[in-house]
């Protein structure tokens, strides 16, 4: 059975913002399947009573004071963008 | 035209959720500034505009901040509370994740009770939690709406402003608790002084999550959820027409829709802006670039310290210690410099009955008119005392009062300066009251003869042409006097 | 030996006898930049004329006493390119950021700046640290030195391939599943990932932030305990870093590594890995023991899933930190695009390489609606298991010691078509990621074909100094002075 079907790599790339021609879609969805299909081995792991784990570390209560740092220049901040208007990123259309 | 709920065959089911800025000095996760509409892309830095390997962190105020409304709402401060992202794109959003909190927020379970004036609505509060704001953005066109423009602009000067998230459960029965509920929340958050709370300024925002049910039924029908409900006004408005298009649609045969809707303020309805199979997937996990908080109890004890007494325990203060009635004590208790005002003057003057029907009459009345706050008025509770002591000596009666008030809120000057300049003491000279009367009497012959039969009204004739003759200066209780024991 | 093969340690030492000048240094590398780039392409920006100004400035502050000579002045390091350089174009290999100037400095070249290092050039890598054999560059592979028909390794292939060839004195990389160690064993050279959290991560690009580590790739173990030295220690733009004191790491290099006790992942040595591997890391380990060690063998039964944990949390991790990649606030944007949409589509399209796009839906996928709790949370709950067993086995031994990379440098175009085969190559360092360990890879010898074999000893959580204690007694005992033909 695949783990991966044509129509959920369409449904993942639009999450992911991601463009693939059918040509693409088909390589994809081999690939990705084989590749869930060996990762999806840790299944066969019993980890009841385990947590999870995000940090390796035990780190916490990590904070900065509310203290004003200098913001970077209108210029700096604008530099790199790839279009824009009246001091503001231009973006096309919202559809 | 508001909705009859109390004779509807349908009850609504409203869950609200608010957003609130904090008023912190800096953003959420990065040293800027937070902005108040200046130019744009000025208070950002890698952080806040997302840059590659840009990393945030953790604003310990705003956590405090955050803890204080949790506590103030009566939540349940959890032992360790983490963030998540929160995966979706859109151009306001630098990282096209917004760091959020998911299944361990800061605070679960509390309650706000909103007076609804005969009844309370006990409105329950799942969860609080904190998230960062986004960016603005602006709509070219000659609209500034999205649908019909061609390009949008993004300022990030926003993004990554400090917001807390207050989710309610569906407690609120009708459009109107629903905006008693938000100006209980306003008016609580205003009190622990940690935002600026304005719907106008967008400071403090809200959507809806409604549905209807058959009265007496205990399922939940189908939810639709309201965004832009951006005023009191609104909030309620919005509500209404899209409870009233629910039962509409029930009664006619047909389903409620899940879908998320958008109000539109200039036609007054609310219009479809994407259904639940275009709803997002955000796949939330847990943030690897922030560590946990563990609540120490002492850092939660210290900040339970700084909540000042809230609406609810002072109005029931005010009742016992000063003596006024519930719907008094609820008006002055809601507001906290409204509140403040009030007790600095029963400090230097005794009625505190006086002070209240001052505070809830003329002065509100011009207060709402100029649309200033009494933090703003130039009256102080001093100059507020004076002039009431000076109406109790019988120096001036109510109707000067009133038109001394006026001068004191345009001008800021002190009640008896105003007397004198105007010259208005009252006449409580009794020779020079007498002569007076002796005069009017004698000019009055017939209302004087009626008086005398019995006829009420003709004092109050009598009282009024002494007044006219003195242009209002005389003291109508000892003008009252002389007259009846002329006469009697 | 020629001035572009020294160590960072023994050209302090001349610079301070004033036998050298940092021109001179600086001088050198790019001559022998300018002989070798065209063949190994270990860089993806260089800028002769900075780095050779930027050298004689130094000059000029030594001679008039303004600056103190330690170490790294006027050492010329390669930096990987996914380590922001204000001003400096950072590409992470990537075409989605070729023209992206960052407005910042990360941490650690804020560090290397405050010791006035020479920034040799921003080093080639497999685009946003994705990858093993550095054949997944937008800006072509790099290769191997001691083999141009070889790949480097990856993703650190350009700063290892440079610091063996004579292109920079010593490297920066990252690592996030192998990417400083195994390129350095396939290079020759030595490469450190530090515990997690001990070197700043703030403006490094992330990949998967809770593995991510930037670390040294050096020639020998002095130059990595001085790098150390230079990069660690807790940083208040990074929430993750540790708050704990930097030792100096100098301090621990040793002769021999008595009463040492060293456990042989016996996972790590069995059938996948190349016989000629295996025994030139049994030969190192008699080694241990004639230099004072107790070798013995230890089983670490969770490392079976590894592979299978990475490839979930690690492309999990990335599907989230690269949308910011969107071509709004920076990088590329296709300019056609009528619609948002359509300009996101085309610009991630675009923008990234094959790679990327596959370990973006991989990631994708395994966090959204109905598979989060069986792939991503799953493959986090078999995390502990092995952060749990690797914690057994350190009750125990001070030391675990595996290969680095189960094979010696593989040829260019062997496994790219085979995305599987090619994450094979980092089953011995991916394990270390996962529990945030510190770990070192040396040199351990040649292979029939010349072709360098790395060793890989792994330290303790914050215990670098067993590392380095094993590490550079091993260094001595194996005297690995080869260099490569290039
Ligand atoms: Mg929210
Ligand atoms: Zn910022």
């Amino acid at each position: 059975m695949e783990r991966i079907s044509k129509d959920d790599v369409k449904h993942v790339a639009k999450l992911a913002e991601l463009e693939f021609d059918e040509k693409d879609v088909d390589k994809i969805t081999t690939q990705l399947d084989r590749i869930l299909d060996h990762v999806a081995n840790i299944s066969k792991v019993d980890t009841e009573g385990i947590p999870p784990t995000s940090h390796v570390m035990d780190v916490k209560n990590v904070f900065r004071e509310d203290e004003v740092k200098e913001s970077v220049t209108q210029e700096d901040a604008l530099k790199n963008a790839p279009d824009m208007e009246n001091q503001g990123f231009k973006v096309p259309k919202i559809d | 035209m508001a909705l009859d709920i109390k004779n509807l065959k349908y009850e609504p089911v409203i869950g609200l959720e608010a957003h609130v800025e904090l008023c912190t000095r800096t953003k959420m996760f990065c040293g800027c500034r937070l902005s108040f509409g200046e130019d744009k892309n000025i208070y950002t830095c890698p952080v806040c505009l997302g840059h590659p390997g840009s990393l945030p962190v953790i604003n310990r105020k705003a956590v405090q901040y955050a803890i204080k409304i949790a506590l103030a709402l009566n939540c349940k401060i959890q032992d360790y509370t983490i963030f998540h992202r929160k995966n979706y794109f859109y151009p306001d959003m630098p990282k096209n994740y917004q760091i959020s909190q998911y299944d361990l927020p800061l605070g679960v379970k509390g309650h706000l009770d909103v007076d609804m004036g005969d009844y309370t609505r006990r409105v329950g509060i799942t969860r609080v939690h904190m998230e960062e704001d986004t960016g603005k953005l602006l709509h070219t066109g000659t609209t500034g709406r999205i649908s019909e423009s061609e390009a949008s602009i993004v300022d990030f000067n926003r993004a990554g402003t400090p917001l807390i998230e207050v989710v309610t459960e569906p407690d609120i029965r009708s459009p109107e608790e629903a905006r008693e509920y938000m100006i209980a929340l306003r008016n609580l958050i205003l009190f622990l002084d940690v935002s600026n709370c304005s719907m106008e300024e967008g400071s403090l925002r809200c959507d809806a999550n409604v549905s209807v049910r058959k009265k007496g039924k205990e399922k939940i029908g189908t939810k639709t959820e309201i965004k832009n409900l951006n005023s009191f006004k609104f909030l309620q408005k919005g509500l209404e027409y899209e409870v009233e298009r629910q039962i509409k649609l029930l009664e006619s045969g047909s389903k409620v829709i899940q879908q998320t809707r958008h109000y539109d303020s200039k036609t007054a309805i609310t219009k479809v802006l994407r259904s639940k199979e275009e709803a997002h997937d955000y796949r939330y996990f847990p943030e690897p670039d922030l560590v946990p908080i563990y609540m120490e109890s002492k850092m939660v004890e210290d900040i339970k310290k700084t909540i000042p007494e809230l609406p609810a325990t002072k109005a029931k203060r005010f009742e016992k210690q000063y003596g006024l009635s519930i719907y008094d004590s609820n008006f002055l208790s809601n507001d906290r410099d409204l509140a403040d005002y009030f007790e600095k003057c029963c400090s230097c003057y005794g009625n505190a009955k006086n002070i209240a029907n001052w505070m809830m009459g003329d002065f509100s009345a011009l207060l709402n008119k100029e649309k200033i706050t009494i933090k703003e008025s130039r009256v102080t509770p001093e100059n507020l005392c004076r002039m009431l002591e000076i109406i109790d000596g019988g120096k001036i009666n109510s109707k000067m009062a009133k038109s001394v008030f006026e001068e004191m809120f345009a001008a800021g000057k002190d009640p008896g300066k105003i007397i004198e300049e105007r010259g208005l003491e009252q006449i409580a000279d009794k020779s020079m009251l007498e002569a007076v009367i002796e005069e009017v009497l004698r000019d009055n012959p017939g209302p004087v003869e009626q008086f005398r039969q019995g006829k009420e009204k003709a004092l109050s004739f009598l009282i009024g042409k002494v007044m006219a003759k003195t242009k209002g200066k005389a003291n109508p209780r000892m003008v009252n006097e002389i007259i009846t024991k002329k006469l009697s | 030996m020629e001035i572009h093969y020294l160590t960072a340690h023994e050209l302090k030492d001349r610079l301070k006898k004033r036998e050298l000048s940092c021109a001179e240094i600086a001088g050198s590398i790019y001559s022998r930049i300018d002989e070798v780039e065209n063949k190994l392409n270990s860089y993806i920006r260089l800028d002769k004329e900075h780095a050779l100004s930027g050298a004689g400035e130094i000059d000029k502050l030594i001679s008039s006493n303004a600056i103190e000579i330690s170490d790294f002045t006027g050492i010329p390091v390669a930096i990987k390119d996914n380590m922001c350089t204000k001003n400096i174009t950072t590409t992470c290999a990537s075409r989605i950021l070729e023209n992206y100037v960052p407005i910042y400095n990360a941490t650690v070249i804020d560090r290397l700046e405050s010791r006035n290092y020479i920034l040799a050039g921003k080093a080639n890598m497999d685009e946003f640290a994705m990858g093993s054999s550095n054949e997944n560059s937008y800006f072509g592979p790099t290769k191997n030195p001691w083999n141009t028909g070889r790949v480097p390794g990856g993703s650190s292939g350009g700063p290892a391939a440079s610091v063996a060839s004579g292109e920079a004195i010593c490297s920066l990389g990252s690592d996030t599943g192998g990417s400083i160690r195994q390129p350095a064993s396939l290079c020759g050279i030595v490469g450190f990932k530090p515990t997690y959290g001990r070197v700043s991560r703030y403006g490094l690009v992330a990949f998967a932030s809770s593995l991510d580590q930037i670390g040294p790739l050096t020639r020998d173990v002095d130059d990595c305990a001085a790098m150390l030295n230079v990069i660690c220690g807790c940083d208040g733009n990074d929430s993750t870093s540790i708050d704990t004191a930097v030792p100096d790491f100098k301090s621990f290099l040793a002769e021999d590594m008595k009463g040492m006790k060293i456990g042989i992942v016996k996972e790590l040595m069995a059938e996948g890995i190349d016989r000629e591997v295996r025994e030139a890391v049994q030969m190192t380990i008699k080694m241990a023991e004639e230099a004072g060690g107790k070798v013995e063998e230890v089983s670490i039964p969770s490392l079976e899933y590894a592979l299978d944990v990475y490839y979930i949390i690690a492309p999990s991790e990335a599907s989230s930190n690269l949308s910011r990649f969107d071509g709004v606030r920076y990088g590329h944007r296709n300019m056609q695009a009528r619609t948002l949409r359509e300009m996101y589509q085309r610009t991630r399209a675009e923008g990234f390489g094959e790679e990327v796009k596959r370990r973006i839906m991989i990631g994708t996928y395994c966090l959204s609606a109905g598979y989060y709790d069986a792939y991503y949370e799953k493959a986090q709950r078999v995390r502990t298991l092995i952060i749990n067993d690797f914690k057994k086995a350190f009750g125990k031994f001070d030391v675990l010691i595996s290969p680095t990379s189960p094979t010696t440098a593989f040829k260019i175009g062997e496994k790219i078509e085979d995305p599987l085969t090619m994450y094979m190559s980092d089953i011995c360092t991916i394990p270390v990621n996962l529990a945030g360990l510190p770990a070192i890879s040396i040199p351990a010898g040649l292979s029939a074909d010349k072709l360098p074999i790395g060793l890989q000893i792994i330290g303790d959580i914050l215990r670098e100094d067993n590392v380095l204690k094993a590490a550079s007694s091993l260094e001595k005992a194996i005297g690995f002075k080869d260099k490569p033909g290039i």
